[in-house]
């Protein structure tokens, strides 16, 4: 009778630990934002170009080191409203391609600890898509933990003939051969479907 | 019996945690579904605030200030000695700025009845991809023009208000494709004073046009003003228009074909004489070039 007991302290314990215990670990280890910051900047001898999105989507599984980013191109705001338009119209062609994507991994993962307040440097790895083209991309970038939240950050550069994006002979001198790009991410902890 | 219940209980608990975690698995999938690309404006209807001759919904952008010189030849039925209509020339210069990036304001002044005009075109609506709910761009256009030329006999002048028409315009648009954009514009001209007693003080068109994007900076645009029947429908000839647009950087040139001489609303929409078949088409360009005033300081 003792042992009957006994196994219905078991199961009841696995009925318990089974849902419950996962769920909130996988919660804990993604982390998310829908309004992170992407700015690119480009110099050039007539003129500089700066643009700011701030709906760009991403995640990372401080588990896998899995990191994803949606970027929607139209997001992007100039300063100068003819600019945004030729971005959009002549350049990344929003309307056939209407997001960048990021799909990769950070591969030193293990050494960024969600529980202790620091910044960590870390390596991404992963693959590039931009105005349909996908190229892979290697940076440097770190993970500010704090409080709760973790701050992602990045520069890079991106090489627009990279991406098949032609730049006509008659404004060369307006746009940079490389721009230059900057992430800034606050994560939060992703809590299932937001 | 109790043991059982535990059991399904657990299993279920395990299949229902185990299947939401199968649904997030891919973190792509779930980033597409957070993102906010489905209420993105679709943007770029037109290249240029003109069709051919009439406006399009596009207004400036706030600070823009936009130049546009619009110039048309002579008839091309004109014959080899006027060079086919090369010879002769009337042109409008006009300034336009955005108040707002929904609002501008413009000027402009004919040589076609030294006339003046101005104008008011306001956005109201603007299309957004199709998880948005708003399938058109919507802009309402009002202007004024005032003639100043002076009559030959100084006694059969006439008042002041009798020099002014109004136009109004619903401008109606939808960009159906990267390449195709249409429009509809129903508009109003009034007239102060008519030439004849015939003549309607009062004239409705139907506008219709679109653009089709040969390469990216490149389109032919096309269109035509369909005057409501009445005695000025009966006696003057609706404005057909085919135009290509070429683009540079901060100019868009235009290119026209045209049996209208006049570039405000009041000249193209309600008295041309010439017809098509006649060959009374009027060459001619348009090219604006866009100055950017201060802009946004933080954005």
């Amino acid at each position: 009778m003792k042992r009957i007991n006994d196994m219905k302290k078991l199961l009841l314990l696995f009925l318990l630990t089974g849902p419950g215990l996962y769920l909130p670990l996988v919660a804990q280890e993604r982390y998310f934002t829908k309004t992170g910051h992407i700015s690119f900047f480009s110099k050039a001898p007539l003129e500089d170009i700066v643009a700011h999105n701030r709906e760009v989507v991403s995640l990372v599984d401080f588990k896998t080191g899995e990191m994803v980013f949606t970027v929607p191109m139209r997001a992007f705001q100039f300063r100068k409203s003819l600019m945004q338009q030729h971005f959009n119209e002549n350049y990344i062609e929003s309307d056939k391609y209407p997001k960048a994507y990021f799909r990769g991994k950070v591969n030193n993962i293990a050494a960024v600890n969600l529980a202790a307040d620091n910044t960590y440097k870390v390596l991404v790895e992963g693959t590039l898509t931009i105005h349909g083209v996908a190229k892979p991309i290697r940076t440097e970038g770190t993970f500010q933990v704090k409080g709760g939240q973790v701050t992602g950050r990045s520069t890079f550069t991106v090489a627009p003939a990279d991406y098949d994006i032609t730049i006509p002979l008659l404004v060369r001198e307006h746009i940079a051969k490389t721009i230059d790009i900057t992430v800034d991410m606050l994560y939060k902890p992703f809590q299932g479907n937001l | 019996m109790s043991r059982l219940v535990l059991c399904y209980g657990w299993m279920l608990g395990w299949l229902l945690s185990a299947s939401a975690v199968v649904a997030q698995d891919d973190l792509m999938a779930l980033a597409e579904a957070q993102d906010s690309a489905a209420e993105q404006v679709v943007g770029g209807t037109f290249k240029s605030t003109r069709l051919v001759n009439g406006h399009t919904v596009e207004t400036n952008g706030s600070h823009a200030l936009l130049f546009l010189i619009s110039h048309r030849f002579g008839t091309v039925n004109s014959g080899a000695y006027n060079l086919f209509g090369l010879d002769q020339a009337t042109i409008r210069l006009g300034l336009e700025y955005g108040i707002t990036d929904n609002f501008t304001v413009g000027v402009g002044r004919s040589s076609l009845e030294k006339t003046y005009d101005g104008f008011v075109k306001y956005k109201l609506l603007q299309q957004k991809s199709p998880g948005a709910q708003m399938p058109v761009t919507l802009t309402l256009f009002s202007s004024m023009a005032l003639t100043t030329l002076r009559r030959q006999n100084p006694e059969q002048d006439f008042p002041f208000a009798g020099r002014l028409t109004y136009t109004h315009q619903l401008l109606l648009a939808r960009k159906f494709s990267e390449r195709l954009s249409v429009q509809l514009a129903p508009t109003l001209v009034h007239r102060n004073m008519v030439a004849t007693g015939q003549d309607e003080n009062n004239v409705y068109a139907f506008g219709a046009g679109g653009r089709y994007k040969l390469t990216k900076r490149t389109s032919v645009n096309a269109e035509y003003f369909y005057m409501l029947p009445g005695a000025t429908a009966d006696s003057f000839v609706n404005v057909l228009s085919l135009g290509a647009d070429i683009e540079t950087g901060g100019h868009v040139f235009q290119l026209i074909f045209t049996n209208a001489q006049g570039m405000v609303e009041k000249f193209f929409i309600p008295q041309n004489q010439g017809t098509w078949a006649s060959g009374d088409i009027y060459f001619g360009f348009n090219i604006s070039r866009m100055f950017h005033l201060g802009g946004k300081k933080e954005w």
